[in-house]
């Protein structure tokens, strides 16, 4: 299951973050998150908690991977 | 990055589609355990682009769907208690129980809310001291650390009116479960991105061993989708059986050491009745000794008739691809969308409920 | 024995209120402009045509972003007559209010009326007040009827979108339910969203000017855009199909969308149509939308298909096709 959806972190106040996404906002708690996330991090939010820190580097591979897969075709 | 729009790109798409049919040869029965991934499939049409001799099955689902008939019933005796307000995920809502749901004793008059957050309970737990609160606690691995948050929340509050009813199920013993019947016709399998994201890919191992299968971890945006699948094709192809991770940004092979820290101070595991699967063992949690406190179970009576799971039901075989909805004697005639009897059809987007709505 | 009980779902104008409506209601009052079934019924008196419909209305929060249960009373029923391309003319206004219920607000809802009555250019010429005992209703209830006129030359009606018409919408789905849904889940919206509450007689009155081959209109409200083509298709017999990339839709409802786990397609709009028009004419009624204030992003999204007939098809941002079913019931915040 479970609908999460990333959002970036606004501003963090102990144990809870306003969180964003696409200018939707809501306090999310982070007793679950395992690594801290920073304002403007993108963490991934499941019923109210950030349950994950996104990783940018790791996206970033993610997206590169496609490059590379697509990199000796032609375009099209 | 917005970790969004770049995993819908139609061109990029397109391009991971042309891979897929390129690559493709045998015929393989790819299953998605999870029920977000059956909703998102659906959603962006992603069965009508691959090719025929690719078939996608519906796992397990939601872990609604396979809430059993008698835990609904209990749901349905606590919110009969007059001094109870009933907190739960508005999934739970709809689905039946042996004489009722949720949504009809709402309509009988129950204080049922529903709740986006367990923190919503938490608060109409503190603004109503004179009623007791019980959060209907379903989930995966995903949501149960947000549910054994806040008991420790309460615990260290001292809120003495809210209470948990534990329902949550575990997705790998329901893997192994399915695995081990040996009629499964599954070749690869797609796990679920954000109960992983908790319980770390290391955890499909011993299946990837066990069964040689391959399981690759996805992420729920169509590019998400297309790109596990194309790595199982390649997988099965190839003729490995390997643990991989699609949703790299998402998800860790380790997991949220976090997370599962929290679940294991608050929960100890348990056999659980899972709807249409029947007990698996060590499938699900209950309250450990020391917040014992906070269980339904333990402060209300709840004791009710033996649920009858409908003994026609073959949501089972259905699950293990073993038949199809067709075959089931219940199907359309006893279970349909408006009465559904097992998971496959309780769940809008599970195999029976597509096959019912789709395939006419 | 199966429990026999309105639920909520039987309001939620997807499935279960239709089976209600047919199973229910229209064996009582069968007759043939009842079975047209559209948003509002038809019929001569003398030589004029005129147009009747009724709404009730009974949205909580009473007052939200962008309006309020006052203007929404109004603007509704104005829309309904709308749809069957009539000049709406004569309304009528009756209050169901809780004993208790705060004056001002009352007169703060009175005045927003009064305000959408004028900006509409219709009359509010009869109405009826009670007041029932605490815990009856929720604050209060309105219902309104409204009578309009309907030009000779004009036939619009849900059972008329022909094969080869193209679906406008008038421009962003999804911000009325948005609006009010945040509300009520606790969700902070950085740029505001307001609900779409507004009057689109004018809006097809100019469409109407544009082109003789708007075949059929339908105002979007609860069950969305998904609904009202799902019943366009059964009324007409046809099929519809629409391309997710065209639809018009805030940044701000999609990720409110996300967040609890709806489907955009069946959240309500109050202030947005579907229009089934010719394609020969579909530059000059899109040219004619845009310009006036409450069209301004409007979109052709799909056509109507001789295949699947009955049945809402879309084709989805990354090329794949699904079916665009009728919901059951309301659509929950759901976690899976």
């Amino acid at each position: 299951m479970c609908l999460a959806v990333p959002m970036e972190v606004l501003n963090i106040d102990g144990n809870r973050a306003w969180v964003s996404a696409g200018g939707t906002k809501r306090e999310v708690r982070l007793d679950v998150i395992d690594q801290r996330p920073h304002i403007g991090d993108y963490v991934i939010v499941h019923a109210g908690f950030a349950i994950h820190r996104i990783d940018q580097e790791m996206a970033k591979e993610t997206l590169k991977m496609f490059e590379e897969m697509f990199s000796n075709e032609a375009p099209g | 990055m917005k970790h969004l729009d770049e995993y819908r790109d139609r061109e990029l798409a397109q391009r991971i589609i042309e891979r897929i049919h390129a690559s493709s040869k045998k015929g393989i029965r790819i299953m998605e355990v999870c029920g977000t991934h059956t909703v998102s499939i659906f959603r962006n049409g992603i069965r009508d682009v691959l090719p025929s001799n690719i078939a996608l099955i519906s796992g397990p689902g939601c872990p609604v769907c396979v809430t059993a008939t008698e835990e609904i019933d209990k749901s349905i005796k606590l919110s009969r208690e007059h001094d109870v307000i009933i907190t739960t995920f508005g999934d739970l809502m709809r689905v039946p129980g042996s004489k009722s749901s949720l949504q009809k004793e709402k309509a009988n008059g129950a204080d049922i809310r529903v709740v986006y957050s367990v923190s919503d309970a938490i608060k109409i737990a503190s603004n109503n001291p004179q009623k007791r609160v019980v959060f209907l606690g379903i989930g995966f691995e995903t949501t149960a650390p947000t549910i054994a948050a806040a008991v420790l929340e309460a615990k260290s509050e001292g809120i003495k009116n809210f209470f948990v009813l534990v329902l949550h199920k575990l997705i790998p013993p329901a893997m192994e479960a399915l695995l081990s019947g040996g009629d499964l016709k599954i070749d690869g399998f797609m796990c679920p991105g954000h109960v992983t994201s908790i319980i770390g890919a290391s955890s499909y191992v011993p299946v990837t061993q066990r069964y040689h299968i391959p399981c690759v971890v996805a992420g729920f945006e169509p590019i998400d989708i297309l790109q596990a699948i194309y790595m199982l094709v390649e997988q099965l192809e190839e003729g490995q059986a390997q643990v991989e991770i699609q949703y790299k940004r998402g998800v860790t092979f380790e997991g949220n050491k976090n997370a599962m820290a929290i679940m294991e101070r608050v929960f100890d595991r348990c056999d659980t009745v899972w709807r249409g699967l029947g007990v698996i063992s060590k499938s699900g949690f209950k309250l450990k000794v020391q917040y014992r406190e906070f269980a339904a179970e333990d402060s209300f009576d709840l004791s009710i008739p033996k649920a009858k799971e409908h003994p026609g039901c073959m949501c089972g075989e259905i699950l293990r691809g073993v038949v199809t909805p067709a075959e089931c004697p219940l199907f359309r005639r006893t279970c349909n969308p408006g009465h559904p009897v097992g998971p496959c059809m309780v769940s809008s987007e599970g195999t029976c409920a597509a096959y019912y709505k789709y395939q006419a | 024995m199966r429990l026999r009980k309105i639920l909520l779902d039987h309001g939620g104008g997807g499935k279960a209120s239709h089976d209600l409506i047919k199973e229910t209601f229209l064996p009582q009052f069968n007759n043939p402009f009842l079975m047209e079934l559209d948003d509002s019924a038809v019929f001569k008196v003398g030589k004029a045509r005129l147009a009747f419909s009724t709404d009730s209305y009974v949205v909580e929060p009473i007052f939200f972003p962008g309006g309020d249960i006052g203007s929404l009373a109004i603007y509704g029923t104005i829309n309904d007559l709308a749809m069957r391309g009539a000049r709406p003319l004569y309304l009528s206004v009756g209050f169901i209010i809780e004993e208790g219920f705060d004056l001002s607000d009352l007169e703060r809802i009175l005045s927003s009326m009064k305000d959408a009555a004028n900006k509409s250019q219709v009359l509010v010429v009869t109405g009826d007040t009670k007041v029932v005992s605490k815990g009856s209703v929720d604050k209060l209830f309105i219902n309104t009827s409204g009578i309009g006129i309907i030009e000779t030359n004009i036939n619009i009606s849900g059972q008329n979108a022909q094969i080869g018409d193209k679906v406008i919408i008038s421009g962003t789905i999804g911000d009325h339910g948005i609006a009010v849904l945040s509300q009520r889940e606790g969700l902070e919206l950085e740029y505001p969203l307001k609900s779409d509450s507004a009057p689109l007689n004018k809006l097809v009155f100019e469409m109407l000017e544009a082109s003789s081959n708007i075949h059929a209109l339908r105002d979007p409200t609860r069950g969305g855009i998904g609904t009202s083509l799902n019943e366009i298709a059964v009324q007409s017999h046809v099929g519809i199909r629409i391309f997710e990339e065209t639809i018009p839709i805030k940044e701000e409802v999609v990720g409110a969308c996300e967040l609890l786990g709806l489907d955009p397609l069946y959240v309500a709009n109050e202030g947005k149509l579907l229009a089934f028009v010719d394609p020969h004419d579909v530059n000059k009624v899109l040219d004619k939308m845009r310009a006036n204030e409450y069209g301004g992003e409007a979109q052709v999204i799909g056509e109507v298909v001789a295949d699947h007939k009955g049945k809402v098809a879309m084709v989805t941002r990354i090329g794949g096709t699904r079916i665009v079913d009728m919901l059951t019931g309301d659509q929950l915040p759901r976690i899976c």
